[in-house]
């Protein structure tokens, strides 16, 4: 683990008990002392504070908004030139075959775009930005900043008990506050289908801002185990596992983050990476799984239309226990005229074929603050 | 009791062999949510796997500790697979066996050598 590389916060998650693990580079708190499922329903009914400051931070800035704007639209089919100041939304990077080579949050503020990505991704996304954006976009990696989630039910009164401002934001808005002193960038969004926030805060001052937000009523740190199965039960997509650079938005089941504008028809239709093929209709989709009995479906399990099928109709890319749903969930490829909510599959756990039922995703219904 | 490297321990009973996880092993598995138990009547070897415990993170298995038998399995782990976390040594017992060669016995760690082995 010495190879790993530490966020402003890791001697804050020794010092707590956590028990720090290898991710993406980074030696990250997979548990506290609380424990996997502890942390799972404490995010549930109170909440929830995440380390994710493995995750990259970029600001694009140009001439102007639409310079910006329209130079992102060329790597993702979301509708960047249409976003309001102060607001955010979820897009993916796209490749020529139309696969996706990393999903991100995008923010605008003022004229500049904030985009998050994911960390196992952030160095070539970074130079996928550069090459195809410079020099007209300059392109900021700000590895001087943390990013720290607080997700839950108690999240406002715990991040509006510093700033009260935090208390009228909506989903998917962005804006400055100032915690107990502390300059900060906030967006009310996150990744475990509860409210919450997520902030960027520099580094320097990260720690002393998390002790602030633990002392708040019903905050307590979470690790990344907590995290996979809240962000399970949400729905939610883990890149790397549930979509990759051999899935399209289309399989993904992402076509709610493509808006009308950039689709076929659209006034900015196309003109990103594999755009004619990225949001043809699918012949496999993403589906929920609900498995029947206990026993866990995990990534890998493979999935067939009856108890004696030969060959596999998909496959399980993340799955294991839901702690709010209390039995397992989760979710894979299968077939299109597998992927009806209700249809009856099996998938295959130490050689034993087991039902499982297509089911709706979230598994547990979200709380955002519309 | 006797305990394998697995973090299994052995009790004898009435010269049946119940067996089941130690305290240490459960704390590195975390919250068991799911446990698979064996059929009676499974004539099994040394380090067959037999039983799967799911905990919340990952599947991990249970290994034969000796050749034997399984005569019983401890069926409310089926319905409160977490009783593994609140009572390894006690009440989670996952099966008991018959031992067709109890010199294996001989092998086995007895408390303080489990001690020292996890320390």
């Amino acid at each position: 683990m010495s190879d790993d590389l530490h966020t402003p916060l890791y001697d804050l998650h020794v010092e707590l008990g956590a028990k720090m693990v290898p991710f993406a580079g980074y030696a990250m708190p997979v548990q506290y002392p609380m424990g996997v499922m502890g942390e799972h329903n404490h995010t549930r009914s109170a909440a929830g504070l995440f380390d994710v400051s493995h995750m990259g931070q970029v600001t694009l800035s140009g001439a102007s908004w639409e310079a910006v704007a329209q130079a992102f639209e060329t790597l993702v089919p979301q509708d960047v030139l249409g976003l309001g100041d102060g607001r955010q939304r979820y897009g993916f990077f796209t490749n020529d075959a139309g696969g996706i080579e990393d999903d991100l949050m995008f923010a605008r503020r003022g004229d500049d775009l904030l985009v998050v990505v994911n960390a196992a991704c952030k160095g070539a996304d970074i130079a996928r930005m550069r090459a195809a954006l410079e020099p007209a976009v300059t392109v900021t990696e700000l590895d001087d900043r943390a990013l720290i989630a607080v997700q839950g039910p108690g999240a406002e009164a715990a991040v509006a008990g510093l700033d009260t401002r935090a208390a009228r934001m909506r989903f998917m808005d962005v804006a400055d506050l100032e915690l107990d002193g502390v300059a900060v960038w906030a967006s009310r969004s996150g990744y475990t289908g509860e409210d919450g926030y997520e902030i960027s805060v520099a580094a320097t001052e990260a720690e002393a801002l998390v002790r602030r937000l633990l002392a708040q009523d019903g905050v307590a740190p979470i690790g990344l185990g907590a995290r996979d199965s809240l962000r399970l039960e949400a729905g939610l997509c883990l890149y790397g596992h549930d979509i990759d650079t051999t899935t399209t938005p289309a399989e993904g089941g992402l076509m709610w983050a493509v808006q009308k504008v950039r689709r076929a028809g659209g006034d900015r239709a196309g003109g990103f990476p594999g755009a004619g093929t990225a949001l043809v209709t699918p012949a496999r989709k993403r589906v929920g799984l609900l498995p029947e009995g206990r026993a866990p479906m995990r990534e890998g399990v493979a999935i067939y239309a009856d108890e004696t099928a030969t060959d596999p109709v998909g496959h399980v890319t993340s799955g294991g226990f839901g702690p709010t749903v209390g039995g397992p969930v989760a979710m894979g490829y299968v077939s299109v005229d597998q992927a009806s909510v209700g249809t009856a599959l099996w998938g295959e756990v130490r050689g034993k074929r087991m039902p499982v039922q297509v089911a709706a995703l979230p598994f547990v219904p979200a709380n955002f603050k519309r | 009791m006797k305990f394998t490297e697995e973090h299994e321990w052995l009790r004898d009973e009435d010269g049946e062999m119940v067996v089941g996880i130690t305290v240490h092993a459960a704390e590195q598995l975390g919250d068991v949510v799911f446990v698979e138990l064996p059929e009676v009547g499974t004539v099994v070897s040394k380090d067959d796997e037999i039983v799967v415990i799911e905990s919340v993170k990952a599947a991990s298995d249970i290994l034969a500790p000796v050749d034997g038998e399984i005569t019983e399995v401890n069926e409310m782990l089926v319905d409160n697979p977490g009783k593994v976390n609140d009572d390894p040594q006690g009440e989670a017992w996952f099966f008991k066996m018959t031992v067709s060669d109890p010199s294996q016995l001989e092998e086995l760690m007895d408390e303080a050598a489990y001690q020292k082995f996890i320390a």
